[in-house]
C-alpha cells in the first residue's frame, strides 16, 4: 500500500510505469525501486533459497545484505531493493543460485 | 517506574520540573519535561524571555518559570516534543493545556478529542480550543486543549475521533 | 587516468560537510554517491534534530541535505550519484568506481571515507521470514519511498532509532504493537520513549524475540523474557501477531574500504564493531585517507558532520589550501565535538574513543 496522506512528507510519485512480476501486470512509478513496488502491490517474498527452499525478502534496503535477489530481465541476482522500476521490466522469483550471462 | 526503565517519568522526576503553584495561578506557564543531559538547545534559542536557559550544552534546560509568559514559542521547536504550556486561569474548572501533535487527521476547532496522559490512558474528554500550523510551527502543531482542572499536569496526548 | 586532489566517497552528513569545507578551503573535490540521491541517512530523517543551530538543531534531518548541496555545487563539487566506489588499490593509489554499468577509476591524492554503517541482524529461530526488516530499511520504505511495510509491528530495540521508527511507524498509519528491550532499561533518549508512551504503545524491557513464524511472510512471534544478564527465561513465551518485525539492535560501521587501503583498525565495542585508529583531525594511519561519520564509530549525525568539516578541512590543507579561516573552523570544529561529547550519555563514547585515538603525525 502507498501513503496518501502524511504529517511531515508529501510524496511527488512520477510517471507511472507497467512492468510485469510473474508474467501478471504491476503498476510503479518512475524512481521507484522494484522492492518498493512490490511491496506496494502486497508482494514480499523475493525469492526461495536454493537448498531449503526457504522464503526470502527485503532486509536492509540500502543494498548490503543480499537478501532481496531476483531475477531481472533474464538476470539473476539483482537486488532489487536498489534497483529501480522501468516500463515493461520483467521480474521473477528466483529459486536457484542464478547463471550469470555473459 | 522511572523514565530510563519506562519511557514515562516518575513522579518524582517529574517534581523536578512543574512549574510553582504560585505561578500556575498567576496564568500560562511551560513545563519542560526533559529530565537527562543530552546534548540540545533549541528551547534556549527559541525563548525571547530568556526564561529557559541552557548554559552547557548538555545540561538540563534550567527553567525560571517567573520570566515565563506562556507564549509557547517553544513547543515547536523542541525537538523531543518535551514541552507544554499549562494555562489554569482559563476557567474556574477548566485548565487550558498546549500540546505538540505531529499526526494526521489534525483536529479541528472545536472538535471534542479524548485526553490521554503519558502512558496513553484515557482520562477524558478534551475541546480543542485552536490549532496552530503554520511555517513557524514546521509541521509539529500546537493545540491548544480544554481540560478539567485536575487533568492538567496528566494530559499530554489526544486521539481525534472519527 | 583521471586525477584529482580530493574523493569523498559517501554522501551522507560527514561526507556533505566534508566536501563543503574541503572545496571552500579551495580543493578540487569529487563527491562519489551510490545511490541516486545524496543525503545519506538524513534523507529520511523525517524528526527534528537535537544539538545546537551549529549542527542544525529543531530543522528536520530530510531537510538538511538541500542547505549542504547548495552550497557544495556552488563551490564547484564534481558530485557523481549512482557510483557506487567498489575498491582502492593501494598499489598505484586508484580508486574503482561502478556507474552507468561501467567500471571506473580515479586517481585522488587524499580520500575522505564517509561510508556510513549497516544494520544488525538478531539470530533467533526464522530470522529470514519476508516481513522481518531492520527498522532502518522500514524507515527507507516509509519515508523514502511512501510505502506501508506492514499492517501490524513490533520493534525489538529501544535505542533511540528503534523509538524513532516506532514514532514514524505510527504516522505512517502502522500499529505498532509493542517495542521489546533486551535490557533492563531503555538506551535511547527519555524523551523520544515518552513520545511512544504517550501512544499507548508498551515497552517492555527484559524481553526478546524466541522465534518467528508465518509460511511465506511474517504472521506470529514468539517472545520470551529475559533475566538481567540477558538468560532466556523458560515458560515466559508470549505469542504477537504481527505482519511486520523491525529489528533495531544496532549498527556496524562499513568499513571495507579502510581495511583494503590497509588501514589499522581496531575491535571497539563501544564504537560498533572494527574501526580505524584515527588522529584529531579524522586522519587515519594511512596518510593520504581520512575517516568521518559513522564509518569512524557510531554516533550520531551532528557528529558525523562536525567529523565530516574536521576531515575536510585538513585534507585541503595537506595541499596547502586555508582561505585564511583554517585556523578558527578547526578550533571551532574540535570544541563542537567536545562540547557535544562531554555529557552524561557521551561516557561510552569517550571510552570508546580512547581506544582508537592517536596522536597526530607531525608532518
Amino acid at each position: 500500500m502507498r501513503i496518501t496522506g502524511h504529517p511531515v512528507l508529501q510524496f511527488s510519485r512520477g510517471k507511472k510505469i507497467k512492468f510485469y512480476f510473474e508474467g501478471e501486470e504491476i503498476e510503479g512509478y518512475a524512481g521507484e525501486t522494484i522492492a518498493a513496488a512490490l511491496h506496494a502491490a502486497g508482494v514480499k517474498d523475493y525469492h526461495y533459497s536454493p537448498k531449503l527452499n526457504r522464503p526470502r525478502g527485503f532486509f536492509c534496503a540500502i543494498g548490503n545484505c543480499s537478501s532481496c535477489l531476483m531475477e531481472v530481465d533474464g538476470q539473476p541476482n539483482v537486488r532489487v531493493c536498489t534497483e529501480q522500476v522501468s516500463e515493461g521490466m520483467k521480474v521473477r522469483r528466483q529459486h536457484n543460485k542464478g547463471v550469470l550471462k555473459p | 517506574m522511572t523514565l530510563i526503565k519506562s519511557g514515562v517519568p516518575s513522579r518524582d522526576e517529574l517534581s523536578t520540573v512543574i512549574p510553582p503553584r504560585q505561578k500556575l495561578e498567576k496564568g500560562p506557564v511551560v513545563v519542560v519535561e526533559c529530565f537527562q543531559e543530552i546534548p540540545c538547545n533549541p528551547c534556549e534559542t527559541a525563548c525571547k524571555q530568556e526564561a529557559i536557559r541552557v548554559p552547557n550544552i548538555n545540561d538540563i534546560p534550567i527553567v525560571d518559570h517567573e520570566l515565563c509568559n506562556g507564549c509557547s514559542l517553544c513547543i515547536s521547536k523542541c525537538p523531543g516534543l518535551a514541552i507544554f504550556v499549562i494555562d489554569e486561569t482559563y476557567s474556574p474548572n477548566e485548565a487550558l493545556v498546549k500540546i505538540p501533535y505531529e499526526f494526521l487527521p489534525l483536529p479541528e476547532e472545536g472538535d471534542i478529542v479524548t485526553a490521554l496522559d503519558r502512558e496513553g490512558k484515557v482520562l477524558g474528554d478534551a475541546r480543542v480550543l485552536k490549532v496552530q500550523d503554520g511555517k513557524y510551527q514546521d509541521r509539529t502543531a500546537v493545540i491548544s486543549i480544554t481540560v478539567a482542572k485536575d487533568f492538567s499536569m496528566e494530559v499530554r496526548n489526544i486521539k481525534v475521533r472519527g | 587516468m583521471k586525477n584529482r586532489e580530493i574523493a569523498v566517497i559517501g554522501g551522507g552528513p560527514a561526507g556533505l560537510t566534508a566536501a563543503l569545507y574541503a572545496s571552500r578551503m579551495g580543493a578540487e573535490v569529487t563527491l562519489l554517491e551510490r545511490h541516486s540521491i545524496a543525503g545519506g541517512q538524513l534523507v529520511k530523517q523525517t524528526h527534528k534534530f537535537f544539538g545546537s543551530q551549529k549542527q542544525y538543531a529543531a530543522t528536520r534531518g530530510i531537510d538538511i541535505p538541500q542547505y549542504l548541496l547548495e552550497e557544495i555545487e556552488r563551490q564547484g563539487v564534481e558530485i557523481l550519484l549512482d557510483a557506487n566506489v567498489l575498491g582502492y588499490y593501494t598499489e598505484d593509489g586508484v580508486l574503482g568506481y561502478e556507474k552507468d554499468k561501467k567500471f571506473h577509476v580515479l586517481k585522488p591524492e587524499r580520500i575522505i571515507v564517509g561510508t556510513g554503517a549497516t544494520e544488525n541482524v538478531l539470530p533467533f529461530a526464522n530470522n529470514d521470514l519476508p516481513g522481518i526488516y531492520g527498522a532502518g530499511a522500514v524507515q527507507t520504505l516509509m519515508n523514502e519511498y511512501g510505502i506501508v511495510p506492514g499492517n501490524k509491528a513490533l520493534m525489538v530495540g529501544a535505542g533511540n532509532i528503534g523509538l524513532i521508527i516506532s514514532y514514524q511507524l505510527m504516522q505512517a498509519g502502522v500499529e505498532v504493537k509493542e517495542i521489546i528491550v533486551r535490557g533492563p532499561i531503555i538506551r535511547g533518549y527519555g524523551v523520544h520513549a515518552s513520545k511512544v508512551r504517550r501512544m499507548g504503545v508498551p515497552i517492555n524491557t527484559c524481553c526478546t524475540v524466541k522465534s518467528a513464524h508465518g509460511s511465506t511472510c511474517l504472521e506470529k512471534v514468539t517472545t520470551i523474557n529475559l533475566t538481567e544478564n540477558r538468560e532466556p527465561i523458560p515458560g515466559t513465551e508470549r505469542e504477537v501477531d504481527v505482519d511486520l518485525l523491525c529489528i533495531s539492535t544496532g549498527l556496524s560501521p562499513l568499513t571495507e574500504l579502510l581495511w583494503q587501503a590497509g588501514c589499522q583498525m581496531e575491535y571497539v565495542a563501544e564504537l560498533g564493531g572494527h574501526v580505524p585508529l584515527r588522529d584529531k583531525n579524522m586522519r587515519t594511519s594511512q596518510e593520504s585517507i581520512f575517516v568521518a561519520g559513522d564509518a569512524s564509530g557510531i554516533e550520531e549525525a551532528s557528529m558525523a558532520m562536525v567529523e565530516g568539516m574536521l576531515a575536510g578541512l585538513c585534507a585541503a590543507r595537506d595541499f596547502g589550501y586555508d582561505d585564511g579561516m583554517f585556523n578558527e573552523l578547526h578550533y571551532d570544529a574540535i570544541m563542537q565535538l567536545n562540547e557535544l561529547r562531554s555529557g552524561e550519555d557521551s561516557e561510552k563514547i569517550r571510552k570508546g574513543l580512547k581506544e582508537c585515538l592517536v596522536k597526530e603525525v607531525i608532518r
